[in-house]
């Protein structure tokens, strides 16, 4: 089985509207949306829940007023500043990190510690094939949770269905969901343009790559952008010894396709199709399995 | 004053806002990138960064002599940062939130803390503004604690006293994004009218609204997608400040990292009556509640 995880460091670069090109023109896969913080594919792939399950993670603490004895401690404790105010001292759920200190030293033993629901994910089909997807909650934490159980579920659903290839849109930026969206993933897709922000954050997307060692393929969106910008980062993945998949130009048929709910590559029957078919055919020719070993592994 | 320019899809433009908005302040401001995992700000407003500190995380050191292996710290630790295998003591660093939980409960005193380093903290000027941000090590995962360093930074240096503040926060609406606006006094949200912008705009609002602070939306790209955007501003109540319109020289000036407010002649007088807006805007208790009582 292999894993495909679409990043791209700075957001809007089209990460998610390639994703869902992807998603079209893939066979044999399931699809999975990583960012579970502001997730996106499925207003393209309007996938249809079959399962809903509430994701569980992490705990907050609140305090008994009534058992509550005013000594300070827990305030004292604090390392997130989340226990505000002395009569009573109430917990501000969007500092406390759950860290179960006070709960631990309160004399009065006046601090309960519940179990966060903090997002839902699902199991449901689209019209390119099973999807596996979440929301976390708006304003609460735990992504790389979440991002790892999507990931797992995936991967227990590919194998359900004999599928062998697990398609990822990934969020944005470098910290810890994207860190669970690409440790142990066989290819990383990074989607840049040729911008200062989009080639400044594409180096420490593929920073992190390097450090985790996983391969990574580079795509040029908007490449007409500015020409200057678009060579350099060839340039770039040349003398880093890193694959250039492909380049496409701004087009505005992404945001037209996006407005009916319809991939690129359904939308655009003339070359844009054609374009898109190339540079995911190279993606499968770096995300083929290597002979014999993984072969061995995967069966 | 303090802004913060949010989002929750990225791309929207909020380092455009953010900068545009420092280089027309009526007075100096400081501007603080706290997009820590991929700060883009000083690519814009080129500062003369002067200091570079790291900043780091407690984090628990064992002492194999003193540990009697009682497993009062795995017990206690959320984060599954410190294991005990048979009699050997592990710590998994990375995994650590550095919330001391360990060192203060053992009761040997075997624990104390150390450190890792979460990234660096970089300030200087650009201008008459004062420029901060924050730069998340690569492969370090918690960017909340690197923010909140940069946040005490702030608070202590003496050059930042009585200015306002503008933030260019990071997207998303989960804890990073919530660290960044929690201190604001006024919050601008930066969309664009397309599904993804709309549906991540209504995200931001429902992780910000609880925060009860004045938010208002600058629409960028204005006249590509559909109203939706607009339609549902006027439905929330949410304040619409400003409208930058789609045009081959913006997206260029920004290709090349200019701030558009300086480089688009046409901006200038934009993101001008944007200060005005915000200005007005701070103050009140929340224009979406206003609204909705009305």
């Amino acid at each position: 089985m292999r894993e495909i995880l679409i990043l791209s460091g700075k957001g809007g670069t089209g990460k998610t509207s390639l994703t869902a090109a992807f998603a079209h023109l893939a066979s044999g896969h399931i699809i999975c949306d990583l960012d579970v913080d502001a997730p996106d594919l499925h207003l393209i792939l309007q996938p249809e829940n079959r399962e809903t399950e509430h994701f569980l993670s992490g705990h907050e603490a609140i305090i008994r007023p009534d058992d509550c004895e005013r000594c300070g401690q827990c305030a004292d404790a604090c390392r997130y500043d989340a226990i505000q105010g002395d009569d009573p001292p109430v917990i501000n759920p969007l500092k406390c990190e759950g860290c179960k200190l006070c709960v631990e030293i309160c004399p009065a033993k006046a601090i309960d510690f519940e179990l966060n629901h903090c997002g839902d994910w699902y199991r449901s089909t689209s019209r390119f094939g099973p999807m596996v997807h979440a929301q976390l909650f708006p304003a609460e934490e735990n992504s790389g949770r979440l991002v790892a159980l999507l990931r797992q579920q995936a991967r227990a659903m590919a194998e359900a269905k004999g599928l062998d290839l697990i398609l990822s849109d990934g969020p944005p930026g470098i910290g810890c969901p994207v860190i669970s969206a690409l440790s142990g993933t066989d290819l990383a897709i990074i989607v840049t343009e040729p911008t200062v922000s989009g080639r400044h954050d594409l180096e420490r997307v593929l920073e992190l790559c390097t450090h985790f060692k996983i391969p990574a393929g580079v795509i040029i969106n908007k490449c007409d952008l500015n020409q200057e910008q678009a060579e350099g980062i060839e340039a770039y993945c040349e003398e880093h010894q890193l694959s250039f998949i492909g380049k496409l130009p701004h087009l505005t048929a992404f945001t037209e396709a996006m407005i009916q709910g319809l991939t690129i590559t359904e939308f655009s029957s003339n070359g844009v199709r054609e374009s898109i078919k190339t540079i995911w055919d190279n993606i499968l020719k770096l995300a083929a399995p290597k002979p014999v070993l993984d072969r061995a592994a995967d069966d | 004053m303090i802004v913060a320019v949010a989002s929750g899809k990225g791309g929207t433009g909020k380092t455009t806002v953010s900068a545009s908005l420092a280089s027309v302040w009526p007075s100096p401001v400081v501007a603080v990138d706290l997009d820590v995992e991929e700060p883009n700000l000083h690519l814009f407003m080129n500062p003369a960064i002067s200091a570079q500190e790291p900043s780091y995380i407690e984090i628990p050191e064992i002492d194999d002599e003193k540990c009697t292996r009682c497993r009062a710290c795995t017990d206690i630790c959320q984060f599954k940062a410190i294991g005990i295998f048979g009699e050997v003591v592990m710590t998994f660093p990375e995994m650590c939130h550095g919330c001391g939980a360990c060192w203060t409960i053992c009761p040997e005193e075997a624990i104390t803390p150390g450190k890792r380093e979460l990234g660096q903290i970089l300030s200087g000027r650009s201008g008459p503004s004062a420029f901060v941000m924050g730069r998340l090590r690569v492969g370090e995962a918690m960017s909340p604690p690197l923010m909140r360093d940069v946040k005490r930074h702030l608070n202590g240096g003496s050059g930042y006293a009585g200015r306002d503040i503008i933030i260019d926060a990071p997207p998303g609406v989960s804890c990073p994004a919530i660290n960044a606006v929690m201190d604001a006094d006024v919050i601008v949200l930066v969309t664009e009218p397309t599904p993804f912008g709309l549906y991540d705009l209504a995200l931001a609002q429902q992780a910000f609204a609880p925060l009860g602070k004045p938010m208002g939306v600058v629409i960028n790209r204005a006249d590509i997608g559909t109203r939706d955007v607009y339609d549902h501003c006027q439905k929330t109540g949410l304040t619409i400040l400003a409208e930058i319109p789609y045009q081959r020289d913006i997206a260029e000036a920004y290709a090349k990292g200019r701030i558009i407010a300086v480089a688009v002649p046409s901006m200038r007088a934009l993101f001008e009556t944007l200060v005005g807006q915000i200005k007005t805007l701070h103050g009140q208790p929340s224009m979406a509640r206003e609204v909705q009582h009305a």
